[in-house]
């Protein structure tokens, strides 16, 4: 019988147990960062997954497998967000298949774009995007640098007043158009806006990030490694000691931690077609994240490379 | 598109090299034996401008039209579109240049080649020659396996520059006009390489480069004959 005593007796030897066990205790302990989405609340994981280049496979088996198998363990290690767009090649279609292969619909947030020219298209090509991805609906549905936003806005609102999409953004990257950007900011009711940024890149420090706060907007953040060049400059010189302040074991993570440390972003997207860099891209999204003066030191030792 | 100027070659660039040639290979794979058909053919015009038979233009347009629809349908169009959805504009790019070929030099008898012994000529064929027999090689020696050969006939690059270098050896400006689609393919597959950094760039330019001096100084020489009347 449990007894209020023997209760006590049992947690003290439990307490002992993870005291003894330091990395046990840590890892029942260890869960993944979020950040709300402003305009709901809803928590997302900070780390996401991209596709651009990566996932555009073809009908290549080995490869289209590769790409679950990244998508698979991306999952298994909390990550939820997965963002492609029409323009990347085959990428929709390689997500479909990973999710059906490995039974993953339910459990991602599933991000595309629109990007047609004509604004009477946009619907048709949403709906082929969905059927691609074999979704019942898209999570978040984001104008793609801002081709004809004029008319795909209006279009995305209705879906979303119509319980056919959750979300709705707007995307530029490498610091396109960030005036435009800045102005739908404030003048359309968007969820979204996905932006470049990283310890380089760092323009959107000086208005949209502060404005995304400002206005509720979640902030995700494409080309975190500048297609991969930022990580390969680094990787000539060994990773600072105090990286390890920040439960950073690599450039790719300490240059994660540095993007999703902003407290304006919401989730970075980077891409691979690596599982092990899948798992250490997500390892970013645990543990402690630098302070305003460890990202200091970030930025300047990657200015420095 | 807004701020052009601050998109940069790769920013163009949809798959990566490993996939790009993964595509050559699968359609290789996919297509078997019919590398040997192509390299029949390449031969078969390597041959025709060897010799000065009466009807060798028109052969030669039949035999280069029939390759050009070939990789337009069987490549561009069921295997390069996966990738890149730019491919079904290439494929209708390549229909264009066969029915050129068709319509100028098998219909129209205008493939007129210039005459057999000229220095030009020596160069052109022996550039067809090489593309034919050689440019397969370039995969093995750029590290790649044998399977991500592309051979003449079957994938674009190897016909295009083959095809520059024989319409080079065209008599009258009909051969310009032959040569717009050719030339464009070799800029733009130069330009896919570079962006991808693939050695294979280098002598894609070069080929092609060597391949039009006969129709440069054709043109040239065209004109001193003029001023000279």
């Amino acid at each position: 019988m449990w007894t209020r005593r023997r209760i006590l007796r049992t947690l003290a030897v439990c307490g002992a147990y993870a005291a003894l066990r330091p990395s046990l205790a840590r890892a029942q302990s260890r869960s993944i960062l979020t950040r709300p989405i402003p305009s709901t609340g809803e928590l997302l994981p900070v780390v996401g997954l991209g596709t651009w280049i990566t996932f555009n496979v073809g009908d290549d088996p080995a490869a289209r497998d590769a790409c679950t198998e990244v998508m698979r363990n991306f999952v298994e290690a909390g990550g939820r967000m997965i963002d492609s767009s029409p323009m990347y090649g085959s990428s929709q279609d390689v997500i479909g298949y990973g999710l059906r292969k490995a039974a993953l619909a339910g459990r991602v947030f599933a991000a595309d774009k629109v990007w047609i020219s004509s604004g009477a298209q946009g619907r048709e090509q949403i709906e082929r995007s969905r059927r691609k991805w074999q979704v019942s609906r898209f999570d978040l549905v984001q104008v793609h640098n801002l081709l004809n936003w004029q008319e795909h806005l209006p279009t995305l609102f209705a879906l979303k007043a119509a319980g056919q999409l959750r979300y709705v953004g707007i995307t530029t990257s490498e610091g396109r158009r960030h005036r435009d950007i800045e102005q739908l900011m404030r003048n359309q009711p968007i969820d979204f806006v996905q932006v470049t940024y990283n310890p380089v890149d760092r323009e959107v420090e000086e208005r949209i990030l502060p404005l995304a706060r400002d206005r509720g907007i979640a902030v995700i953040v494409n080309r975190p490694f500048r297609e991969g060049a930022l990580v390969r400059a680094l990787a000539r010189q060994p990773l600072p000691a105090w990286a390890a302040e920040v439960d950073c074991g690599s450039w790719a993570q300490l240059v994660l931690k540095f993007i999703v440390s902003h407290p304006a972003v919401t989730c970075a997207i980077p891409a691979t077609t690596s599982v092990a860099h899948v798992r250490e891209n997500m390892n970013a999204a645990y543990g402690r994240l630098p302070d305003a003066e460890l990202r200091q030191r970030i930025v300047a030792v990657v200015e420095r490379a | 598109m807004s701020e052009w100027w601050t998109y940069r070659l790769t920013s163009f660039l949809l798959f990566s090299p490993r996939t790009y040639y993964r595509t050559i290979e699968l359609y290789n794979l996919a297509i078997w034996p019919a590398q040997l058909a192509g390299m029949a053919i390449g031969v078969a015009i390597v041959v025709l401008l060897m010799t000065s038979i009466g009807q060798r233009g028109r052969i030669i347009a039949a035999l280069l039209a029939a390759c050009w629809l070939w990789i337009a349908w069987s490549f561009h169009y069921q295997r390069y579109a996966q990738i890149n959805w730019v491919a079904p504009w290439l494929a209708a790019a390549f229909v264009l240049q066969a029915v050129l070929l068709i319509v100028a030099g098998v219909l129209g008898g205008w493939l007129v080649l210039q005459p057999v012994g000229s220095r030009a000529f020596a160069i052109a064929t022996s550039l067809v020659a090489i593309t034919v027999v050689g440019y397969p090689f370039l995969a093995p020696l750029t590290g790649r396996a044998w399977t991500t050969a592309e051979v003449f006939g079957i994938a674009p690059d190897p016909t295009a520059i083959a095809t520059v270098a024989v319409l080079a050896l065209v008599r009258g400006r009909i051969r310009w006009l032959l040569l717009v689609v050719p030339l464009l393919w070799c800029a733009a597959t130069a330009l896919t390489l570079w962006a991808m950094k693939a050695p294979e760039a280098v002598v894609v330019v070069v080929a092609t480069l060597f391949a039009s001096w006969p129709a440069l100084r054709g043109s040239r020489n065209q004109i001193r004959a003029t001023e000279a009347t």
